[in-house]
């Protein structure tokens, strides 16, 4: 008969005792699964991973943020100056050399954020701003502390200010205006 | 180089969520529906493919394109995965007319997929601005539409663009989607509306800015001789172009323009380029493309373009690049209706990213089969039989012709490919 082994000898014996691995159970638990939804199937499933992320050649611009230091890059070749450091000149190529940014600029462009990625959505509403500096570049960006909406505008006068307890992340630093801030009177 | 023909193109109906397909099945049923439309084709007459998609964070399965390789039935042949931001759809575009046109393949499939359903908005957002700076750019409050917003306003103070006409490019868009049963949204919009909209990030409104999708798209490159034999109506990829620029936004220069073949110097003397208001990589890739097609005068050598308006901002921006207009004048364009669909040069006659969607890794196909229906002269009968939107050509001296814009990050990866008619 087919699928029916017949069974002789030695094995014959074998066959009429239990299965050896019969009480072997996979462990059961409390944890369950959060469902969505049956038609299709949806789960949730976490996904977090704690990162080792090394600044590298970076480095020294956010040591520099905790000293109360702004770090930008100069080529060593064409002698661009990078408002934002890099390692290597996008214009040419070469190495570049830590230099010392000033401390106080202007709003080259700006916008005010009311939603974000995630992790920014509780400090909604923000303003981002690019920073051009005297003698720089390119621009910085960077976040623009104090003015409303209604009171950010291209070309305002803003300086530096650094967090006491730093976090060794960009927002170390953040520019607030330097000069008094009014309604502003176009659109930007 | 060989010429190199599009033969065939499918995609899914893009949506804000589709539980019920994963990826593969999403590709499955755009190749099948590229397959459908040209049956002298054998599936064994395919020689390898190219899968794009964007984020391995949306997809969280690494390797996801041989999936859906496998899922076609083109293992063992080759394949590889192509990815540049939003641009990854029209890279991946041009890596299958790079196979094709080297005579390394005869068929080359190009098919690729996003699905952004899986995580909330808002993460997504997170995934998307990953593709920014993390040393320097995303931690500040990494949101592309911020970023977007920066050039906006920077462009509206060279420029004297407004908020307005920003919303025009939504209200058009939109005008020409309803026409179009594939696009995702399906709205007839007024100026206030979008300018009503919530506010995003000034001067962006949720009406000025793209949704998330899930959704696949396929295209069919061929070399001639196959071309000529299975498909009646092939179209003619005549030029094809790639730009790049830094990631940092910050990092853009400010130096002099570079020329298309109809401007001249002077206009932009006083012009500091490309700044954060311009796309240098948009206007490097549509250099290379123009050149290599023979496009000199593009209001008169094109008849249509879908480009990528991820942002009613970048829409104005690209007209730019494209040199559809001089440089600072995107925003007197749109006013002057010249991109309306009965305009000058219509732009997104589909409806664009605003409309339409944008499944990062299928986007820069779906614009490829968008145009490839219009070049067909076939939008009807692949749109429930609308063909409001299907574009005639502007001179009876030459075919129509189309062009193709797809684009990355803040201006990162740009690629523009000219397609036309062989009717």
């Amino acid at each position: 008969m087919p699928g029916k082994e017949v069974p002789s000898g030695k094995s014959a014996a074998k066959a009429q005792t239990k299965p050896r691995y019969d009480k072997i159970k996979l462990p059961e638990t409390d944890e369950g699964t959060m469902v969505f939804n049956l038609d299709p199937l949806i789960i949730k499933q976490h996904y977090a991973i704690d990162y080792l992320h090394s600044y590298a050649e970076d480095s020294p611009f956010f040591a520099g943020l905790a000293e109360g230091k702004l770090r930008g890059s100069e080529c060593i070749k064409c002698h661009y100056r990078y408002a934002t450091p890099r390692a290597c000149c996008m214009q040419c190529g070469k190495k570049t050399k830590w230099i010392e940014l000033p401390l106080a600029g202007r709003i080259h462009s700006w916008t005010t954020c009311y939603f974000g990625s995630e992790a920014f959505l509780k400090e909604t509403p923000f303003n981002l701003a690019l920073i051009e500096f005297d003698g720089i570049n390119t621009l910085l960006l960077t976040r623009l502390i104090g003015p409303t909406q209604e009171e950010m505008r291209v070309g305002m006068k803003v300086r530096a200010k650094f967090r006491r307890n730093s976090k060794f992340d960009p927002t170390d630093v953040y520019f607030v205006p330097d000069e008094p801030v009014a309604r502003r009177e176009g659109a930007v | 180089m060989r010429p190199v023909y599009m033969i065939s193109g499918g995609i899914t109906k893009f949506t804000k969520a589709n539980p019920r397909q994963s990826f593969r099945l999403m590709v499955k049923e755009s190749f099948d529906y590229a397959m459908h439309d040209v049956p002298k084709l054998r599936h064994d007459m395919i020689d390898g493919s190219v899968v794009s998609y964007f984020s391995d964070h949306f997809t969280r399965q690494l390797m996801a394109g041989i999936m859906a390789t496998d899922f076609l039935g083109l293992c063992p042949k080759p394949n590889k995965r192509v990815e540049g931001g939003g641009a990854t759809g029209g890279l991946c575009f041009q890596a299958a007319w790079e196979a094709v046109a080297s005579g390394r393949m005869n068929v080359c499939a190009a098919y690729g997929f996003e699905t952004m359903s899986h995580v909330n908005t808002w993460k997504g957002n997170e995934f998307i601005a990953l593709a920014s700076d993390t040393n320097f750019d995303y931690p500040v409050g990494g949101f592309y539409s911020g970023y977007y917003a920066m050039m906006a306003v920077r462009h509206m103070y060279e420029f004297g663009t407004t908020v307005e006409q920003m919303a025009m490019v939504s209200v058009k868009n939109h005008k020409n989607a309803l026409h179009n049963t594939w696009a995702q949204k399906h709205l007839d919009l007024t100026v206030e509306d979008v300018r009503k909209a919530p506010m995003v990030a000034y001067p962006l409104t949720l009406l000025d800015i793209c949704t998330m999708s899930d959704g696949a798209a396929c295209c069919l490159l061929a070399s001639e001789e196959v071309a000529a034999k299975v498909c009646a109506r092939p179209v003619k990829i005549i030029g094809v172009g790639c730009g790049t620029d830094a990631m940092r936004m910050a990092d853009r220069p400010h130096g002099n323009v570079i020329l298309l073949k109809h401007e001249e110097p002077s206009w932009y003397k006083n012009l500091k380029y490309p700044g954060v208001h311009s796309f240098r990589a948009g206007r490097m890739a549509t250099k290379l493309a123009y050149e290599q097609a023979g496009i000199e005068q593009p209001l008169e050598d094109l008849d249509f373009v879908e480009l990528h308006d991820a942002y009613t901002s970048s829409e104005i921006q690209t007209y730019e690049d494209m040199g559809l207009c001089r440089y600072g004048e995107g925003g007197k364009f749109i006013e002057s209706g010249a991109p309306a669909l009965k305009g000058k040069i219509p732009v997104n006659p589909s409806g664009g990213l605003i409309a339409c969607g944008h499944p990062v890794g299928a986007t820069g196909l779906m614009q490829a089969v968008f145009a490839f229906w219009q070049l067909q002269g076939a939008v009807a009968q692949h749109n429930n039989g609308d063909g409001a939107i299907q574009i005639k050509p502007k001179k009876k001296s030459r075919p129509l012709r189309g062009a193709i814009h797809s684009h990355a990050g803040t201006g990162t990866y740009v690629t523009v490919s000219i397609m036309e008619s062989t009717q």
